[in-house]
């Protein structure tokens, strides 16, 4: 029997499966090995449904790292590297887009 | 001030106690983090873009000097050396860690703050005029209310799990400086016959699905208020919708029911109730009023010489546009700008916090507002100190005269921070910001409210901006539908859309353009621009906006 999950799940390209990390909240990837990592380029790349509902499974079977993980879009570059594919993804990744705190207060 | 009691400071240290256990159970695997989200939600604690996010509740957006340093001690401490003042007078911390979270709250704690009626679906923080208890126009001080109102509303055992998220507002004034008009509830103190009480209003709101409230008791008689709330709530809980979150909310329910029909419901529970426990009586009062402090106001003339003799151009334009009359003869109301040019608005860093602390202790009875506009005020001040406050202030980069103006723009966090934007706000905000930097040219263009939400959430409150920013995502690119003609007084009114959405690296020059048409087409300077908008309509700004380039 196919889960509403597999139903729903549809993959337009290279994918990874990101999350935060359950006691800071900073943005997570995960790796291959089952492993969260804060290095994107460190994290396992689905092409498939199939292979990317598996990352999920092991994200999701183990809320104790990091919670609320999901499936998000990358683009793997002519040199291999992987990077975010949405603007969502690029923020979570660098940060925010604007200075701030005290670099703002001193510019 | 409002000072609490013996009660309220053992409930916040319960709290305290309780979410640090709660915190412990969720970092050990005892508790799942479906079973933890409503906990942590229930004391202000959200999951972010990169990071948890902490809202720390002012009530009625009211705070006192060791308050504002105890925020201050938090973003140093536990987060990047700054804080977001929001719509609703709260404060929000962008990078707390949950395992630091129940040190912050117990911190929070020791100056009476906390996250409580920050969020989940319960009656949030009531919000309330800046210049409550200062300024000459009020009929009465909307804070004895709204503070009435929390006793009642924090942890009502029927109204903690409404079918959504409540917002109150109240004010006191004749001028509304609360958007009474676009809550879910709003209240606006008047007199009848000799008598005051409150012209109650429901089912507004801005989100996906804006509606301006209707009024439904033009008068309450101030000693019923408790038991109408109740009945509102009672009926909205009871017959609001839980099947869909997008029509959860009392907006919804009233206008699906119409005004009339929910008005003849409320009253007929009310009629059950109205003489029973809740029944505000003198003594309950007095015991509230007892605990608000009021400044020993000194007795000082208006004008006085140190005032008079400062020429400085400089200042003279900060006063003019920062300072307003005070109820009290010799004292003003300061509004510190927390939207210096190209800054993101709304944010102050923790010495921007503790100095400001320092300076409303020193000249200013030691009270501090934030207004919904996200700026901070000084609610009393002496005159006298004026040059002194501003020279103080202008130090720390929080004097930009452009209180009211085309830069003082509110704005979402947008999608540099919040989990649910579309797109972002505050990079927006901040070009616009510097394009209009020129402070003649913003004189020049006199009153203007330029609101930005990066999504239909509308935390920005684009809705009731004189010219409204919504962004809106296509194909991963951000764009911006633009609204024209909104406001927030009690004249409140939505924003017209003008047209097809522009893309984000055009919408700087777009709201130039409806800038310009303003400065074209007014009759005299005297004519405000939303004034012109409401005379000419939107077509000559639409024609502008998108005329071929």
């Amino acid at each position: 029997m196919t889960s509403p999950l597999q139903r729903k799940l549809k993959i337009t390209g290279p994918t990874v499966v990101t999350a935060n990390r359950l006691r800071d909240g900073i943005v997570v990837w995960l790796k291959a090995d089952g492993v969260w990592s804060e290095d994107l380029p460190e994290a396992a790349v689905g092409n498939t449904a199939d292979e990317v509902l598996d990352l999920l499974d092991i994200a999701q079977a183990d809320e104790s790292i990091a919670v609320g993980a999901y499936p998000a879009r990358v683009n793997i570059g002519e040199d291999g590297a992987v990077v975010p594919g949405t603007l969502r993804e690029r923020i979570r990744c660098s940060g925010p887009t604007v200075a701030y705190g005290e670099a703002v207060a001193a510019s | 001030m409002y000072v609490y009691d013996e009660f309220d400071r053992s409930f916040l240290q319960e709290r305290v106690v309780e979410f640090r256990d709660q915190v412990a159970r969720r970092l050990s695997g005892e508790l799942t983090e479906d079973e933890f989200k409503p906990l942590r939600l229930m004391n202000g604690v959200y999951l972010q873009l990169h990071a948890y996010m902490l809202r720390v509740c002012i009530p009625y957006g009211t705070l006192s000097a060791p308050q504002l340093r105890a925020l201050a001690h938090v973003a140093r401490r536990y987060d990047r050396n700054y804080g977001h003042f929001t719509t609703r007078q709260n404060i929000q911390f962008n990078w707390i860690k949950l395992e630091e979270l129940p040190d912050a709250m117990a911190d929070l704690a020791k100056a009476g703050l906390h996250g409580i009626q920050t969020s989940g679906n319960c009656i949030r923080n009531t919000t309330t005029d800046p210049w409550a208890g200062a300024t000459p126009e009020e009929l009465e001080d909307p804070r004895i209310y709204a503070e009435v109102i929390r006793q009642w509303s924090t942890n009502h055992p029927e109204f903690t799990y409404l079918p959504r998220k409540f917002k109150i507002a109240i004010t006191g004034a004749q001028r509304d400086r609360a958007a009474v008009r676009v809550h879910d509830v709003g209240l606006r103190l008047h007199k009848r016959d000799g008598e005051i009480g409150f012209e109650v209003m429901v089912g507004g709101g801005l989100g996906r699905t804006p509606y301006i409230g209707k009024t439904i008791r033009e008068f309450l008689p101030k000693e019923h208020l408790l038991s109408y709330l109740e009945a509102i709530l009672r009926t909205y809980n009871l017959g609001g919708r839980r099947d869909n979150i997008y029509k959860a909310r009392i907006k919804i329910q009233v206008h699906e029911m119409g005004a009339e029909e929910f008005s003849r419901r409320v009253e007929r529970e009310w009629e059950e109730t109205r003489d029973g426990a809740l029944k505000l009586d003198d003594e309950t009062m007095a015991d509230i009023r007892s605990r608000f402090i009021t400044p020993d106001f000194e007795k000082l003339p208006d004008n006085p010489l140190e005032l008079t003799i400062e020429q400085d151009p400089a200042f003279l334009r900060w006063k003019a546009n920062s300072i307003v009359p005070h109820k009290e003869p010799g004292h003003a109301i300061l509004t510190i700008s927390l939207k210096p040019v190209g800054a993101p608005p709304g944010d102050a860093t923790a010495d921007q916090m503790d100095a400001i602390a320092d300076l409303a202790e020193r000249y200013g009875y030691g009270e501090i507002r934030v207004s919904h506009e996200q700026n901070l005020i000084l609610p009393h001040v002496r005159q006298k100190d004026l040059p002194t406050l501003w020279r103080a202030l202008d130090a720390l980069g929080v004097a930009t005269p452009n209180v009211g103006l085309v830069t003082d723009i509110i704005s979402c966090p947008g999608l540099d921070y919040c989990a649910l934007a579309n797109t972002r706000s505050i990079p927006v905000a901040q070009r616009i910001s510097e394009r209009f930097s020129d402070l003649e040219r913003q004189k020049e263009i006199g009153l203007l409210h330029l609101n930005i939400s990066g999504c239909i959430n509308a935390c920005g409150h684009h809705h009731v901006g004189h010219i409204g920013l919504l962004g809106v995502e296509k194909k991963d690119e951000e764009f911006f539908q633009i609204t024209l003609g909104g406001k927030g007084n009690s004249k409140a009114r939505l924003g017209s859309l003008i047209g097809p959405a522009v893309a984000e690296s055009e919408v700087v020059d777009v709201v130039e353009r409806l800038v310009d048409t303003y400065l074209a087409l007014r009759t005299s300077p005297q004519e405000s621009f939303i004034a012109a908008v409401e005379r000419l309509g939107i077509d000559p700004f639409k024609e502008s906006a998108y005329a071929p380039r």
